[in-house]
């Protein structure tokens, strides 16, 4: 419990945590104050002199001093004001001063109606600029396809590059120049190489870093129609905020939640929306009517009719679900074809590992933790997981992890842990104990001790430390020393740690890896200790599949063979991603009928005869659970034309039209929610995650729109003259219009951050309980697996052999790129502009051997295939492994492990 | 009766009063400038659209009538893709005009528009965007503004000091 203290701030006392610095605490009582350089995530460095207040000696002192609110710390009996005349003036001074330089731009700024500095500059009440000389001028960079730089905008609060390299670990962004025209940038054009720079437009208060694909179809805040949304682009479920206008998805912004993302995102989480704007789209029904070859389009109603007649005249209906869809789309899906029927379009590798992941935090006494509680974790240790490109906010987790253990040595010196400069002086470039083994060299190599080496060499470190921690947990023999060293050390610094955790994941494909893990917390476990477990997922609604659980790929294939199948029925998959070409296409040949369900053109819907328009994230609502076991809702944030529907209205719709009458009480997402409880109870809850359809505040609906959202007679002015009668949304209790409840929301059905004032997303402050806390009313989500205290789990037993290198052999890792190996967001043009081509990776020591440099080609076998390849070298491989980055645009798919021969080289 | 009488004779009265009808069309009423009539969007001194698609006329207006959408040339210079103003909704209040930073959307003393469909009344970027500066002459939003466009380098605005050289510590740059 936080001590408390007591603070007069104008005369009024109040009760506030005596942990905290004076602004946050300002902010947290919801009370006005301006500040530019402090940011909630980041601490205080006072540096813009903008959060003046008075403060009192006693209560005889009534002249009082001026104080910068992010610098004080809050003390029992604190007298302040922020209201006093000579505290206002000095900050209305203190923007006049910004505003001698700042330009005359605000129409074409992209921050302009959301800017930090124009709320703060109306907040001071400075509306006239006395100076009558020039301003300082700029020249830009070009920072790459998601950032839009205007230098001459700039206030220099420095939050820039504190976040840049202080939070997110990047080191291409800096500050350069001297007095007056200090400048913050790159030292030369480039692509930022932070995967994290796209949080830049929301941590730079005015507009130097501006989204630049918002830039290419700019509108401005108050005319998008929003709704509260969860990221797709990989398993952590980042909350997102979704905006659209005119029929086209137009931005990502961060959703906070104090649970989960905080107040950041990842560049592929903010960027990758605009595969559902792509000409790749399926906007109309596609089918392939009787005598032709090839798919013509079809109106809703024909679609029905026709795949229902093709349902109710096939034997035997096949249906493959998908880890990005949703769990109510799944189910409905499930529903039609019975369970019997129903597989889930992931190989059974990836699938059972899933499952073991799963069945280890659910049925094991070993907690996983958030995302926001991996940041407070003191000792990490990561085992086979590229996190920056499987995961990459647990990577930016782990880097606020790394301070937890150098940070406590500020505590002697009494700096407070908020003073961000002072506590940075203090710690310099000591590292709390991070410990990263992967096959190849990351980029969170820089805050880590490493290893390097196979999966099966990861794997028998892990059960090395599991074997120096607790002496019962099963060793690896044959250990050499840089093993033993490392094993003993880690585990040394596990057994000192107060909140230790172990990451590791499937993206190796290797089960040894994820069993080494659990021993690891089942030694500590058994040692007494602390430890919590985290273990990523590859897919947004991963977690979720293996919960729901069934059958892999592999069965559906074996089970074709097995028995005659006429229709099969896709639900936003592509299976040519997830198997091997050859086996897929067996796999199709075997059906008459393929009817695919997806809102993107791919290679299995090019294989239909039949294909339904669905919606993306964007256009439907439904349920994700991350890898924490979170399940999270997300919302519908426009209606785009009449044929997109969600998978799941448009299956219960086949149902009903193909003589399943029952399914006809279905009618909002609700119904299949709890439908879907009902058959798995280990769902209860995610029906509540958010109130019902019905829910109305003074009864009204929460608006998707501001109160400011314009346009609205004109903007269908060119087609009719009738204003449309808006969407209406059976699904939840928000409206898609401007009309509705003006005040806070429920926390789950935020659709944008708002309070009068506060037009920036500074405005979350007005959302939550305290500052950086959670929000008004518990972050939302919902946990569905918890550890059982009683659980006595035993270990796993199966230490693999140690590697060794086969003359004329490469063993293949799976690489993985947050730019690329995404299926989704590579069809939005940033991102695709950021992908790497297909290439192979050598270890220095192969590539000497082979003679081969960066510019040669490699011919390899894979798959009874001959591929060739350019050669990338990479520093951290081990001899006799070659990295193949997986699902990346142009490689083919491989099953792992495998062994390739190099057939030839051309230099 | 007597009253009928007397309305009788005011009647007759009028017909030596100055008349107020006017032969419209042959003959048109005087309106000042300053009428608020049919919305127009003039150009800079240069000849050049002078909306930049901030957006700030269609948040002004009470009705909604305005729409558009920004995009950008090749330079950075920001236009409006589309700009739309639906007249049948427009109730002429000339917000928009006030809220414009750049002079470009002007009412005009132009109040002939009575068509026989509503279809008609939708005036799209062509039909608004005229040849000249309209009521207000001179100013060019982009020659003060920071930015960089085609013709107007960094530093050459009416306000703008010449770019900084980051390079240099001298205190004059």
């Amino acid at each position: 419990m936080a001590k408390m203290a007591k603070i007069i701030i104008d005369g009024k006392t109040y009760e506030v945590d005596s942990s905290k610095n004076l602004l946050e605490t300002i902010l947290s009582l919801k009370l006005n104050l301006q500040y530019f350089c402090w940011h909630p995530a980041m601490g205080s460095v006072g540096a813009c002199r903008q959060c003046a207040v008075k403060k009192y000696r006693d209560e005889n002192d009534k002249a009082g001093k001026l104080f910068m609110a992010c610098m004080e710390p809050v003390v029992d009996g604190m007298r302040v004001s922020i209201e006093d005349p000579e505290a206002k003036e000095f900050r209305a001074g203190v923007i006049e001063w910004l505003m001698t330089n700042h330009p005359h731009d605000c129409p074409v700024c992209d921050e302009g109606g959301e800017c930090h500095l124009q709320d703060m500059t109306l907040m001071s009440g400075h509306n006239y600029r006395r100076f009558r000389y020039k301003k300082r001028t700029y020249r830009n960079q070009y920072l790459g396809p998601f950032l839009h730089h205007e230098m001459n905008r700039c206030i220099q609060c420095y939050r820039c590059v504190r976040f840049y390299r202080d939070y997110a670990g990047g080191d291409d962004l800096n500050v350069f120049g001297v007095h007056s025209s200090v400048y913050f940038g790159r030292h030369e054009d480039g692509v930022l190489e932070n995967e994290f720079a796209g949080n830049l437009v929301e941590v730079c208060p005015t507009g130097v870093f501006t989204d630049n694909t918002l830039f290419q179809h700019y509108t401005r805040k108050w005319d998008l129609t929003s709704a509260p949304s969860v990221c797709v682009h990989c398993g952590v479920g980042c909350n997102t905020l979704a905006g659209e206008r005119y029929g086209k998805l137009r931005r990502i912004l961060t959703r906070y939640n104090g649970q989960v993302n905080g107040y950041f995102l990842c560049d592929r989480g903010r960027f990758g929306y605009e595969f559902v704007n792509s000409e790749k789209r399926i906007r109309k029904p596609m089918l392939r009517l009787s005598g032709e070859n090839r798919l013509s389009e079809a109106d809703e109603e024909t679609a029905i009719t026709e795949i229902s007649a093709i349902i109710k005249s096939s034997r035997k209906v096949m249906g493959i679900g998908s880890p990005r869809a949703s769990l109510e789309a799944n189910f409905t899906l499930r529903s039609l074809v019975s369970e019997r029927n129903f597989y889930w379009g992931v190989p059974e590798q990836e699938f059972s590992l899933l499952t073991k992941e799963m069945n280890i935090l659910r049925q094991g006494s070993i907690r996983t933790p958030s995302l926001r509680e991996i940041e407070k974790c003191d000792v990490v240790v990561i085992l086979g997981e590229d996190l920056t490109n499987t995961a990459p906010m647990i990577a930016l987790a782990v880097r606020q992890s790394v301070r937890q253990v150098p940070v406590q040595s500020a505590t002697p010196y009494k700096i407070p842990h908020w003073q961000d400069a002072a506590v940075r002086e203090l710690v310099q470039d000591e590292k709390g104990p991070v410990f990263v083994a992967t096959p190849y060299a990351t980029k969170l190599d820089s805050v880590a001790r490493t290893f390097r080496g196979s999966a099966d060499e990861i794997a028998r470190l892990g059960y090395a430390i599991a074997g120096a921690i607790s002496s019962d947990a099963p060793k690896a023999d044959n250990l050499n020393e840089e093993v033993c060293v490392l094993s003993e050390s880690i585990s040394k610094a596990l057994n000192k740690a107060e909140r230790p955790l172990i990451i590791a994941g499937q993206s190796l494909k290797s089960e040894a890896i994820v069993n080494a893990a659990a021993n690891i917390a089942y030694a500590m476990r058994k040692a007494g200790k602390n430890v919590e477990l985290c273990y990523t997922v590859p897919e947004c609604n991963s977690m979720g599949m293996v919960m729901m659980g069934g059958k892999a790929l592999d069965q559906a294939f074996h089970a074709v063979e097995k028995e005659a199948m006429d229709t099969l029925i896709i639900m936003e998959n592509d299976l040519f991603r997830r198997d091997e070409k050859q086996a897929v296409d067996r796999f199709l040949k075997r059906f008459k009928n393929i009817i695919v369900l997806d809102y993107i053109e791919n290679a299995t819907t090019e294989r239909a005869t039949a294909i339904i328009p669905v919606g993306s994230f964007a256009e439907s609502d439904g349920t994700f659970v991350n890898n924490e076991g979170r399940a999270q809702r997300f919302y519908q944030v426009f209606v785009p034309n009449k044929e997109i529907k969600e998978s799941w209205r448009w299956v219960r719709n086949i149902m009903v039209t193909s003589g399943m009458k029952e399914f006809s009480r279905w009618k909002n997402l609700l119904d299949y929610t709890q439908a879907l409880i009902k058959e798995m109870p280990y769902f209860t809850g995610i029906d509540t995650i958010t109130p019902p359809p019905g829910f109305r505040i003074a009864g009204r609906k929460i608006p998707r729109e501001p109160y400011r959202y314009s346009g609205r007679t004109a903007m269908h002015a060119d087609k009719t003259v009738h204003e449309p009668k808006p969407p209406e949304d059976v699904d939840s209790p928000m409206s898609f219009t401007m009309e509705g409840y003006r005040g806070q929301p429920p926390s789950s059905l935020i659709p944008f951050f708002w309070s009068p004032g506060w037009n920036s997303a500074q405005a979350i402050n007005k959302y939550q309980i305290e500052v950086g806390g959670p929000l008004h009313g518990g972050d939302p989500g919902k946990r569905l697996i918890e550890p059982l205290p009683n659980a006595k789990p035993s270990y796993f037993t199966d230490v693999p052999k140690a590697f060794a290198p086969r003359e004329g052999e490469w063993m293949l890792v799976p690489v993985y790129h947050i730019f690329g190996s995404d299926e989704l967001s590579v069809h939005s043009p940033g991102v695709r502009e950021l992908v790497p081509k297909p290439y192979i990776m050598l270890s220095p020591d192969d590539a000497a051997r082979l003679q081969v440099t960066s510019d040669s080609e490699l011919e390899l076998g894979i798959g009874g295939q001959v591929e060739r390849l350019p050669v990338k070298i990479n520093l951290g491989l081990r001899p006799g492994l070659a990295g193949y980055p997986v699902t990346l645009p142009g490689m083919s798919v491989v099953r792992f492990p495998v062994s390739v021969k190099i057939s030839g080289v051309k230099k | 009766m007597f009253s009928n009488l007397r309305s009788i004779w005011i009647a007759f009265l009028h017909m030596f009063h100055k008349r107020e009808t006017i032969q419209y069309p042959e003959e048109k009423i005087y309106l000042p400038p300053r009428w608020r009539g049919r919305i127009i969007l003039s150009r800079d001194p240069d000849g050049q659209e002078r909306c930049v698609a901030c957006y700030l006329c269609q948040v002004a207006c009470p009705v909604g009538c305005i729409s558009l959408q920004a995009t950008q040339d090749e330079t950075g210079r920001r236009y409006p893709e589309f700009f739309r103003i639906n007249f049948s909704r427009c109730i002429f209040c000339g917000y928009c005009e006030e809220a414009c930073p750049t002079y470009s959307i002007q009412l005009t003393p132009d109040y002939e528009m009575s068509e026989f469909h509503r279809e008609n009344m939708v005036y799209e970027k062509e039909d608004l965007l005229i040849s000249g500066e309209g009521k207000y002459h001179g100013y060019n939003f982009y020659r003060v503004s920071g930015l960089a466009i085609g013709g107007k380098d960094k530093g050459e605005g009416i306000e703008d000091l010449p770019p900084v050289d980051v390079r240099s510590i001298r205190p004059d740059k």
